[in-house]
């Protein structure tokens, strides 16, 4: 007990750098999106209106207070545009989730009943497809899904199709390539729930005369719902705020927000409503980033 | 224990085709980028072509150098930063603040890109801070220390405490026993931490879209703009050296926590 408490003093003094980094690069920068996501637009670099100016007083301060306007917040409430970018960013991130789960978890699954020693094998090798570049596993499928691409190569050879199909710019490649570029995230927490359990627990089903789906459904499913929540938290997160996957591989006629507030920012240049935009997302996703990091905290911190 | 395998037909197929699923499409790309055919698609024979044509594009290469030099500036000022976090977090018992510094190291992890590039990018305005090599450094430490964090917590959390308790009862100073009991245990997830952190800033497109300045453009930005034009050869050439890299750094990991540690229990990226 001495011992513990006596290396945690200078052990937590070991937080100091890091929680000073986070604070100014992870937490001051949302309120400069706040801020601007408040001001007007402006046609100047940088392109919006400054709200604050602390050392012009105080009365400054309060008449900068009463500038403050939520027209950009009434923008995006009132623009089809951005209702229907977020409304399609929580279906598309729903369906592609879905999707994913449906795929992973055989594959967790599997790997969690294969013999222990094959098992960090198989776990490298799901983990080194998420080490490899994101962009070129997008730009992969480009390859494959193209018009004269490999798919549709193989789709004629085999008389399936008699002209090619197209597939990019199209919803189908958008989540072929969300559901490879997360797989990984999926499969990693199922495989290690489904590890750790209990393999007597399913036998014992099995011999009190179970059939597999019952031992499956009744046994084995809700023993991993940690993990399956683990893996859906991960994947669905990140979904809904995507940019690269719908910009290279769906088509332009619906956009997801992620792609709606880089075209604010990149191209009309209008600061202050990508910020806002940014802003609802994070209301969006605040509950499902606090069910996640409540997880994480439990998975890392109570052994 | 059980004289047969578990495994049944239904778990080798989804197996089989789960890995298939993950790996053909980097296959078919690095074999691609070996063809002599401009046309992406139709088989040429084997070539180097478009090898060549990568080492003579100057600002390829110049984009190259500059992704290289990000990763290795964030993925170490990111390792040191989150390792100290990580032994903040499982050593430091119970601290002020301690909620809130978990939640800003574990919201990273799975914040959308998008909101994170803008933000830092509306600071950096903020702070009329000229926008390059530094600002995407920051950017990507910001970013990759996390995961470093969680790499090294999880490596932390399943060390037998007993060790640096029992080094502390000998008369070690807390410092002496955590650099000469502690460390050398969890040097295989640091390393595997900084190699993490290494390709995940090689990787980025999106932050360091927001976060550079004119005229340094990093790797992922070029291809992107590429990309978005059409298929190039010369893409896939690219794409196969960043995997090479990729699959070495792996390589020395694996080989790194295989000469540090002697225990079974290897250090899961993520």
């Amino acid at each position: 007990m001495s011992a513990r408490r006596i290396f945690a003093r200078p052990a937590r003094l070991a937080a100091i750098a890091p929680y000073v980094w986070m604070v100014l690069f992870f937490l001051v920068p949302f309120g400069f999106v706040l801020k601007i996501s408040l001001s007007q637009t402006a046609i100047a670099q940088p392109p919006y209106e400054p709200v604050f100016d602390l050392t012009a007083g105080w009365t400054a301060i309060h008449a900068a207070f009463a500038a403050l306007s939520i027209d950009n917040f009434k923008l995006l409430a009132s623009d089809d545009i951005y209702v229907f970018a977020y409304l399609r960013s929580l279906t598309v991130a729903a369906a592609a989730t879905a999707l994913l789960l449906l795929i992973g978890y055989p594959i967790g699954y599997g790997m969690a009943r294969l013999p222990k020693r094959w098992q960090p094998v198989a776990m490298v090798l799901v983990i080194v497809p998420f080490w490899t570049s994101f962009l070129i596993r997008i730009y992969a499928w480009i390859n494959i899904l193209q018009h004269d691409g490999l798919l549709n190569q193989i789709l004629r050879a085999l008389h399936l199709v008699s002209r090619p199909v197209v597939w990019l710019s199209t919803d189908t490649a958008m989540y072929i390539g969300i559901v490879y570029s997360y797989l990984p995230f999926m499969i990693l927490p199922l495989y290690a729930t489904l590890a750790k359990m209990e393999p007597a627990l399913e036998e014992a089903a099995g011999d009190l005369g179970a059939p597999p789906w019952q031992v499956f459904w009744l046994v084995t499913f809700p023993l991993s719902l940690p993990g399956v929540g683990a893996g859906v938290l991960l994947c669905f997160i990140p979904v809904v705020g995507e940019f690269v996957i719908p910009d290279l591989l769906a088509g332009s006629s619906s956009l997801m927000i992620g792609q709606t507030l880089w075209l604010e920012f990149f191209t009309n240049k209008d600061w202050p409503v990508a910020s806002a935009a940014a802003i609802v997302l994070l209301v969006v996703l605040l509950l499902p980033l606090l069910l996640y990091e409540r997880l994480q905290r439990r998975q890392l911190e109570e052994r | 224990m059980r004289k047969f395998s578990r495994l049944s037909r239904f778990n080798i197929a989804s197996l089989a085709l789960g890995f298939a699923f993950l790996y053909l499409p980097i296959l078919i790309l690095v074999i691609y980028s070996f063809n002599a055919s401009r046309l992406v698609t139709v088989w040429g024979g084997w070539s180097l072509r478009w090898y060549r044509e990568f080492f003579a594009d100057r600002a390829m290469i110049e984009a190259s150098w500059m992704s290289l030099r990000v990763a290795v500036a964030s993925a170490t000022i990111a390792t040191l930063l989150g390792t100290l976090a990580a032994v903040a977090l499982s050593r430091g018992e119970r601290f002020r603040g301690r909620t809130l510094f978990s939640g800003m190291l574990y919201a990273p992890l799975v914040m959308p890109e998008v909101i994170t590039g803008l933000s830092l990018l509306l600071l950096f305005v903020a702070l009329d801070a000229e926008r390059g090599f530094w600002t995407v450094t920051i950017a990507h430490t910001t970013l990759t220390m996390c995961f470093v964090a969680v790499v090294v917590q999880s490596r932390l959390g399943s060390l037998d405490r007993s060790l640096e308790e029992a080094a502390m009862d000998l008369g070690c100073a807390p410092a002496r026993a955590f650099l000469s009991v502690t460390l050398p245990l969890i040097a295989p997830a640091i390393v595997a931490g900084w190699m993490l952190a290494f390709t995940l800033s090689l990787d980025d497109l999106v932050i360091a879209s927001f976060t550079t300045g004119p005229g340094s453009a990093t790797l992922p930005i070029r291809i992107y703009s590429e990309v978005r034009l059409g298929v190039k050869p010369e893409i896939n050439a690219i794409c196969t050296l960043v995997i090479a890299l990729i699959a070495l750094v792996i390589v020395l990991a694996s080989l790194a926590s295989k000469l540090s540690s002697a225990q079974g229990e290897s250090a899961a990226p993520l």
